[in-house]
Formats: C-alpha cells, structure tokens, sequence
C-alpha cells in the first residue's frame, strides 16, 4: 500500500503541489488524468522517491519511505520516451534488473522468456531495440519495469508517442498485464478517454491538487465539483450560467454575466436536482447529452447556431454557440450542418449537472442514484 | 493556390530497388484540388511523410513528376513552390512579440506594412490573439505557440499550399477541440490548398474533406470521412480508422451467403470470389446490434468507456468486438443482428463491392 499523508511540494514562490492524500492499494491501478502542468509528473516524482515533499509523508506499506535509497526502493519507472538499453539484445534489456539484483541465471532465463511472451516481444528477443517499432521499444522498457517485480510501477504518460492505432492495442492489454503483476500501477495521462479505457482508479489533477479520487467510471459519472468534470469530459463539457427559480433554470449569457440581464431561455430542474436551492449556478451537460432528435417524450430542446461539423466516422461532432457559450454536440452518424444554422438542440436533462458558486456539484449521491432510473 | 498533380511518383530511399518493397512510397498518381483539405492518415512509416516531403520539395522523387497547376516543379526547391509549413513543434521567435511573429514571414518577403498589418490583424483574429498581439512569445504554453505556428502558416495568402506535419501532436487534449475546429474554420474562410499529415484518425477525419489512407508505402483508399467509415475498401482501412476497429473474420461465400461456424449470413448480391482468393467478412462493432433473437452471441467482457459500452464477444468461434450505447441493456441470453448496410466481403484483403 502506497500513501500519501498531507504531502506537498513547494519550490520558491511555486506551489507544484497542494495539500494531497492518497492511498494506492497493491495490485490496484490508479491514473492520474490533468491536463499539462497540472502536477502528474511531479507527483509521479514524489511516489518514487526522486524528489522529496515539502511537507507530508510518503509511505509504502507503512514505513516512511524518506531516506531510503531510490535503488532500495523497488520501484520502477516508464516515460514518455521509450528508454533502453541501445546496444543490448532485447533479451539483455529486459534481464538487466534482475542481473543486478544478482539473480541466478536460470531464474532469469525463465522471468525474460515470461515477461516476453505477455508483452509479444518473444519473436524479437535477440533484436537491438533501435531496429524495432516505437511500440515494441516501448513493449521492452515496459517489460523490464514488469520483470523486475518492484511493488510500485509509475508510468508517466507511457503512451504518448505511439501511434494512435498502437495505443489502442497497448490500452487494451495493459490492464491485463497489470492484473497479472499485483504491483501498484500509477499511470499518468492528459486524455479521458484513455483514463476511461484502463478503468482501475483515477485521480483528477487540476492546477497541482486532487480533485476527486475513485473508481473511474464513478468519478466520470459522479463528478463532485466542476473542475473534476471538466477533465474528465472529451470533447469538453458545455457549460452555462443559470438562475434556478422553483421548477426552472433560467439560462444567463455566460460570457457577459450581467446581473439582472433577462434571461432569454428556460430549462426545467430535472429530478436528480430538484432538491437544490433557488439561486445562481452553473450548469454542464456531456457533448453525447445534447441531440438532434428528442431523446425522451417531451425533452427540452435550445436554439443554437451552428459553427462547423467534424465527422469522425460513426459519429459527428457539431460545434455550435449557444448565446456567447460555445458547445460541442456529439451525433451519431454523419451529420454535416452547413455554418451559421439556427437549430434546435435537445438536452437529455436527466444527465444534467448543477455546480454551486464554489464549484461544488449540487447533486447528491441519493439523487445520482435515481438518474440510473430516471 | 494550385492544384497538385502527382505523377506515377515512387520513392526509394535506397539507390538500387529491386523489388516494391525497397520502396518507401509505391505508386501514387493523384490529383488533389485547388482549395481542397486532404488528410494523408497511416501508421508510422507508411510513407505519408515521404509523401508530404515530396510535394514541399525536401525530397526529390525517384521517378515521376510532381505538378502545381500544370507546371512542373519536381527540381524546385521549397522555397520556389511558395508553400508554407507547419510542422509538430512551435516554431516561434520567442523574443519577438506576437504580432511581429505573425508579420515575419510577409515582411520577409518585403510586403508592405500597411498590408502586413492589415493581414496580421485578421489571423490574430481568426486565431483569437488580438489581445495577446503585443506579447511577447517567450513564456506563452505551449498550446499558444504552436497556435502562433499556425497563424504564420496561414499569414501568407499567396501560397500554393499549406503543409501541416502532426500540428497537434503536443497539444493538450482540449485545446486540440479549439484547434481543430479553428483550422476548419480557417479553411473554410480561405481558399487555401491543405495537406495534413496525422497518424491520429479523428484529426484525420475531422479535418479533410478527402483522407488517403497509406498503408505499406501504398495508398489503399481515399474518401470521404462517411465512406472511409462505411465502405473501407481494404481490411487495413477497416481495421485502421474506427475504435475498435471493424471486426474481420474468415468466411466460405456460397452464392449471396456468407458461411461462418455452422452460421449463414445473408449478403443480399453475390460477391465474385476468385478461387484461392481469403475470403472474409467485415462488419464494424457499430453495425453489430445485441438483442434478443438473431445469431447466438457469448459475452466475455463488457468495459463501460463512459458514453459508450464495449462488450468483447465471442461470434461463432471469432472473437469480435460490439459498441453499445451508454443506456443500453444486454439481455441475459445474448444474440447479435447484422446490420446489412455494415457488412462488407473481402476478396484477399480487398473489397468485394455489388458493383464489382
């Protein structure tokens, strides 16, 4: 078990990282999902012992882990460049950690042709890693941060530079080699989906604090404040200031915020958020919770205008404003709209989030629940 | 603005090719229009750079010829095409402001200032920068100097085209939304001939309004996102474009039936299978419906992505992959239909259409 207690990290008038608690279970698979800057790397840093935190304490398996040499650390680290060894064998890449940890040969033997096989490197082994693809270079650093057994694995963005055909691949089999290992995966990533593809835990990194820590899908689903939502939502969340007054949210002209201004447009408080307080909030919807046709009996629709469709294959992404908001509209099929149309959108308001003034999600979880049925 | 012929072009980096595959691009032979956006979408050493490396005259062809409106430029330099480029990181003069950034490659060229300044003043515009103009480049992110690459591939209004190399390779996830559709928006603003080269599909297909997949030095289709999605015309593009990819499996056609462990699939038209051709059958995971009654389906994994659900089966002995929406319910004794608009036959990798 890995935990984070209170740690921070604070260089000169910087703060890299705020306040944070966390506690990584072994075999678990926990990612870090922010935008750049946003504090992965320096956490990742943190966890391995490269840098030590301003205050707080880092501990593995209960013991503070201060002090102890990164080579007594048993941890292993994979980054953005695929690093190897270039003029050994793929075989001798892998095999390093554990000839340094003086294993015998025959152990060695046996762990490299293992790793080999679950890593689909086992037709390259006597290869140099300079004479294979970016993804098999990068399958042999993974494969000699899995062989060597270390209890915490930190990938920082692993995948970043591979192709996007291969990250699929790579997505699809890294959380079985994960499961197989049992060590603490942290994984870090600028991209949802990608977060959303391995599953396991994520945290929400904004501006060097965790916004929200859990099992992925729920903290995808279940944002607790704005800024978690916003990570987590690819293409972006549309969002938009509105007053609720009893059974209505009147819509405010976000960019211009004027107080008193006439709002102009109306949606119903869909159940999940008719507990919450009249007053000021911010409401989002997800891209794929805006459509074309009404999505249930009676689901309120906006007028927009149009901005520019991308088509991605099975699905369109159609950009449109909204008074001075810009929102994104995922549709499935091709669906090419000319620009500068006046449509109408439907909003599936049962997947409505309300955020209060400090950015807290107004829903409760009792409510999330009955969404699921709503 | 040109229209660009390219000529029976191959390319080997070697000096002597013996056979096809000593070359790094085979045979292209293609014209693309005056004002058009085309995407070049293929792995890493497809040839799409080799490709893209021909037409801005970094590399001179092994054979053919390469046109902009009807004249030859196969021997001119980059320069003397007059093209403009973009290529995967900044490159900015940190020291300069914005603006002067933007101004540089027209004043380069001794463009009036008066007209510098006019031209300027609309990319900072289009890109969003006007209140930024006076900034100087150095400390702005990342996302914001590779927009400001973009605005100096653009300032320029008497290029023949605009090379783009991986532009939004370093971009953070969101802003690549901005970008992309700003680019889009800029095309549609001028008239400019673009040539995008991406390994990322969804760039691919949100930018162009033709993508070339490369594949092995080769191209193996060009179309629209829509036909691309629907109609792939190799098992590469089906495979390639689409998460998952579409699911391909060997068959046995008999007449307008598609044979596969015990099942029998309807076509509709009877596919021409040359024999000892690999026959196979393409169907992507989003034609693929999971309901009550149809063909006997065995559920190994279901993986929630958020907006979508991707169930991993088992379809007579092939595994297959089947998307789902958000809401939907999979019933406790799964079957799958065939959309037939979804279903496409291969002939050796190759489609076999009705119209063949």
């Amino acid at each position: 078990m890995l935990e984070l207690i209170d740690i921070t990290k604070v260089s000169g008038a910087q703060t890299h990282i705020h306040p944070t608690n966390l506690v990584l279970e072994r075999g678990s698979l926990n990612v870090l999902l922010g935008p750049t800057l946003s504090g992965k790397t320096t956490l990742l840093r943190l966890m391995a012992g490269l840098e030590k935190p301003t205050t707080g304490e880092v501990r593995f398996d209960g013991k503070n882990v201060a002090g102890v040499s990164v080579q007594n650390r048993n941890v292993a680290m994979v980054y953005q460049q695929f690093i190897n060894y270039p003029s050994m064998t793929v075989y001798d890449n892998i095999a390093s950690p554990l000839k340094v940890a003086g294993e015998k040969r025959d152990v060695i033997d046996r762990e490299v042709k293992k790793v080999a096989e679950l890593m689909r490197l086992t037709p390259f082994l006597q290869r140099l890693p300079l004479s294979l693809s970016g993804g098999q270079q990068q399958r042999t650093a993974l494969a000699r941060a899995i062989v060597k057994k270390a209890g915490l694995v930190l990938l920082d963005e692993p995948l970043a530079n591979l192709d996007y055909k291969l990250r699929e691949e790579m997505r699809e089999e890294l959380p079985k080699i994960f499961a197989a290992s049992g060590s603490i995966f942290v994984y870090a990533t600028t991209e949802p989906s990608e977060a959303l593809l391995l599953g396991g835990n994520t945290a929400t990194l904004h501006e060097g604090r965790v916004s929200q820590f859990g099992k992925t899908i729920s903290v995808y689903r279940h944002p607790h404040d704005l800024i978690t939502a916003s990570t987590f939502a690819d293409p972006p969340l549309n969002t938009v200031a509105a007053i609720k007054r009893g059974e209505q949210f009147a819509l405010v002209d976000w960019d211009s915020g004027a107080e008193g201004q006439q709002p102009a447009r109306t949606l119903p408080v869909p159940r999940q958020l008719a507990g919450i307080a009249d007053g000021p909030v911010t409401l989002a919807i997800q891209p794929h919770h805006l459509s074309l046709s009404a999505p249930f009996a009676g689901a309120p629709h906006l007028a927009v205008t149009t901005q520019i469709s991308e088509i991605a294959g099975s699905e369109s992404f159609i950009h449109v404003r909204h008074g001075k908001s810009r929102w994104v509209m995922l549709s499935h099929g091709v669906r090419d709209l000319d620009p500068s149309l006046d449509i109408d959108v439907f909003v599936d308001t049962r997947h409505l989030m309300a955020f209060g003034e400090d950015g807290r999600s107004l829903a409760s979880r009792a409510s999330a629940t009955t969404r699921q049925d709503g | 603005m040109a229209r660009i012929n390219l000529e029976h072009i191959r390319h080997a980096y070697g000096m002597r090719p013996t056979s096809p595959h000593d070359y790094a691009l085979r045979e292209v032979n293609h014209e693309w229009n005056d004002g058009g956006a085309y995407a070049l979408l293929g792995p890493s050493g497809c040839g799409k750079t080799t490709l893209l490396n021909i037409i801005s005259g970094l590399v001179r062809p092994s054979e053919g010829r390469i046109l902009f409106n009807g004249q030859d430029v196969t021997q001119l330099s980059t320069e003397e095409r007059n093209i403009a480029q973009v290529f995967q990181f900044p490159v900015v003069y940190d020291t300069m402001t914005v603006y002067d950034n933007l101004a540089f490659p027209l004043r380069n060229r001794h463009v009036p200032e008066d007209q510098v300044d006019k031209r300027v003043r609309e990319i900072l515009g289009m890109l969003e920068l006007t209140d930024r103009a006076q900034k100087k480049a150095r400390g702005l992110t990342a996302d914001l100097k590779q927009k400001i690459s973009l605005g100096r591939g653009l300032v320029r209004a008497d290029v023949n085209a605009i090379l783009f190399d991986e532009p939004l390779t370093v971009i953070d996830p969101h802003m690549k939304w901005v970008l992309r559709s700003q680019l889009k928006s800029l095309h549609r603003q001028s008239a400019f001939t673009m040539v995008y080269v991406t390994h990322d599909q969804t760039e691919a297909l949100t930018f162009a309004d033709k993508v070339v997949v490369m594949y092995d030095g080769q191209i193996v289709q060009i179309g629209t996102p829509a036909e691309l999605f629907e109609k792939p015309k190799h098992t590469f593009v089906g495979y390639f474009i689409g998460s998952p990819g579409m699911n391909v499996f060997p068959v046995k056609v008999d007449g307008s039936q598609a044979h596969v462990g015990g099942m029998h699939i309807d076509l509709g038209y009877a596919p021409k299978i040359k024999d000892g051709q690999k026959a196979e059958l393409g169907i992507r995971p989003e034609f693929m419906e999971i309901s009550r009654t149809g063909f006997p389906l065995s559920i190994r994994k279901v993986e929630d992505i958020g907006r979508l659900k991707i169930v991993r089966a088992d379809f007579a002995g092939q595994a297959v992959s089947i998307v789902v929406k958000e809401e939907a319910e999979i019933p406790a004794d799964p079957h799958v239909v065939f959309r037939p608009e979804g279903v496409n036959i291969y002939a050796d990798s190759w489609r076999v259409g009705r119209e063949a």
